[in-house]
């Protein structure tokens, strides 16, 4: 177990290390690095729907207030880019938290619908308080400066999202080989023999919650910093579903999954520029096909596969 | 000495009352099993010994204290395990997890300790591994330890859901039709198993319809019929009590 794990993450590490000899110019570099930020935020998105079995269609919405919280403190009050990113992610932990605690009570579609609300009272709100976002037109974002250091381009950015990739990796495996992911994956099971286990199940559900939550904020934050502008487009609906796609995608219960769910979806619709309009289109289609042809996601159906074949003589 | 004591017990469900105004006393370290028609309420008493229904009126007593349980994972804490008629597995996990899973309330672990896998959460989950295999090895299931559930037979995951709820550390344990749906030989093996678990000082509290079973190793049983209290006593005792043959057989005369 412990060799599979540090495996794991060790080819991840790798990749992050080596993938830079494949990355030939700018353009590239920005993908990658839109790769990772997506990733971080599935991999915290997975430990919520693919672990513990709790949808939300609402996390682009704390990937905004990720976002937008660190833009307005540092942009409008001239707040220093780490303090504003840990007071923005602190803000959606309590929020994350105000808001699981009645909502992780409902479960299914209901839950499906109260998530939904959520993210799109968020998109509405930061839409429309164009005082301090600046509205639809969105607003500027100073760079982040690590120790008085501004980063700036595209090598440096993606050599700190690539570690705080790995990191986010890292601590979500520890979780789940950890008696709190095991209650997850237990509630996720079934509810009442995890109850009756005396497993905590509407404490460990808020408590997941809550860390997905932190996942999308930081990430969100980061990625207004980087991108240096933001638009309330990353906190609309449709990107909680292309999150959620990318998740399901990779492979529900599958931490690499979701990396790997994020590095598709995020260059195929850049790689296949055909798809731009239609790439509302082309994410159900993947959905529709997931669903029907591998409901257990990628990395999952093919680790089946080479398990199978690897047995075969 | 009373494990568990119920007083004026009910549960009402809309206008029909699953369980009336039931009085019953577990004793410590005895197979208490209940028996009844299908529909006598049976589930629905188990359930609420476990904290998954609320009584409509009535108290338990577990240990000498009013139990003050609310929810289930509560009712856990207090030392009250159980399985399931329709199995509750944990499909989504090997055996082996299911039986750590079911140790949930013997670890001790903080989320950032788990978050940054502290070098005594390592030892301790090696612990719990070892104490799971063991507990498998209990119920029969060595050969089982790697395998995932959703690949296990039905028998062995009957047998697995004992082994997860006795990774509690029950003081009591519900065991809700334990022989259901297993062959013959199959059931010996179960009632071997809850002679083995009663012989661990556990007090068990058997739901069964198996009557073979259900004589052979209880020290005491209470009958159900639509809610309430029909009999209660040794086996003998029960087996020629008239008004059981007649819930059980109808009545004669007719």
């Amino acid at each position: 177990m412990a060799s599979s794990r540090t495996a794991g993450l060790a080819a991840l590490a790798a990749v992050v290390a080596l993938l830079p000899l494949a990355l030939v110019n700018n353009y590239h570099y920005e993908v990658a690095i839109l790769v990772g930020l997506n990733a971080i935020v599935c991999v915290g998105l997975n430990l919520l729907i693919g672990y513990a079995g709790q949808i939300s269609l609402g996390h682009a919405g704390f990937f905004g207030l990720g976002a937008y919280g660190s833009a307005i403190l540092t942009a409008r009050y001239g707040w220093p880019p780490l303090a504003a990113l840990l007071a923005a992610t602190l803000a959606v932990a309590l929020l994350a938290l105000a808001i699981g605690r009645p909502i992780l009570r409902l479960r299914g579609h209901y839950l499906a619908m109260a998530t939904l609300g959520m993210g799109v009272i968020i998109s509405i709100v930061i839409t429309t308080e164009d005082r301090y976002t600046g509205g639809p037109d969105g607003m500027s974002v100073p760079p982040l400066t690590l120790a008085g250091v501004a980063l700036t381009g595209e090598r440096p950015w993606y050599w700190v999202v690539g570690v705080l990739l790995v990191l986010a990796v890292w601590l979500a495996r520890n979780l789940i080989d950890s008696p709190h992911g095991r209650a997850l994956r237990a509630l996720h099971g079934s509810e009442v023999a995890a109850e009756v286990g005396g497993i905590d199940s509407a404490r460990h559900k808020v408590r997941v919650f809550v860390i997905s939550a932190v996942y999308a904020a930081v990430a969100g934050s980061l990625a207004a910093h980087y991108a240096g502008f933001i638009t309330p487009a990353k906190v609309t609906f449709f990107h909680s579903i292309e999150l959620v796609t990318m998740v399901v995608f990779g492979g529900m219960a599958s931490t690499f999954g979701a990396v790997v769910g994020a590095a598709v979806l995020t260059t195929l619709p850049q790689a296949l520029t055909v798809f731009k309009e239609y790439e509302m289109v082309v994410f159900g289609g993947v959905m529709m096909l997931t669903m029907i042809f591998m409901p257990k996601g990628l990395v999952p159906t093919l680790a089946a596969l080479a398990a199978r074949l690897g047995k075969a003589p | 000495m009373s494990l568990l004591r119920a007083e004026g017990l009910s549960k009402d469900f809309g206008g029909v009352r699953a369980i009336e105004s039931l009085d019953f006393e577990i004793r410590a370290g005895t197979v208490f099993s209940i028996i009844g028609p299908n529909g006598a309420g049976k589930t629905t008493l188990l359930n609420l010994l476990t904290g998954i229904y609320r009584p409509s009126a009535g108290r338990l007593w577990f240990d000498g204290h009013a139990l003050s349980a609310r929810a289930p994972h509560e009712f856990a804490a207090a030392g009250i395990g159980r399985t399931f008629q329709n199995l509750q597995i944990f499909f989504n996990m090997s055996a082996l997890e299911n039986v750590m899973a079911g140790r949930h309330l013997h670890e001790r672990c903080g989320l950032a300790a788990a978050l940054l896998r502290a070098p005594r959460l390592a030892r301790a989950e090696r612990a719990c591994r070892s104490r799971a295999a063991e507990l498998l090895a209990f119920v029969g299931l060595e050969a089982h330890e790697r395998s995932a559930a959703d690949a296990m037979p039905y028998g062995a995951l009957k047998r697995l859901e004992i082994a997860r709820a006795l990774a509690g550390e029950p003081r009591l344990l519900l065991l809700d039709e334990p022989a259901a749906g297993l062959n013959p030989s199959e059931i010996r093996d179960i009632d071997r198993l809850i002679q083995r678990i009663a012989g661990l000082g556990v007090t068990v509290v058997l739901v069964e319809h198996n009557m073979k079973l259900v004589m052979g190793v209880s020290q005491h049983v209470l009958v159900l019929n639509y809610g309430r209290k029909l009999a209660e006593g040794d086996t003998e005792t029960v087996r020629n009590d008239p008004r059981v043959i007649e819930a059980y057989l109808g009545s004669g005369g007719d």
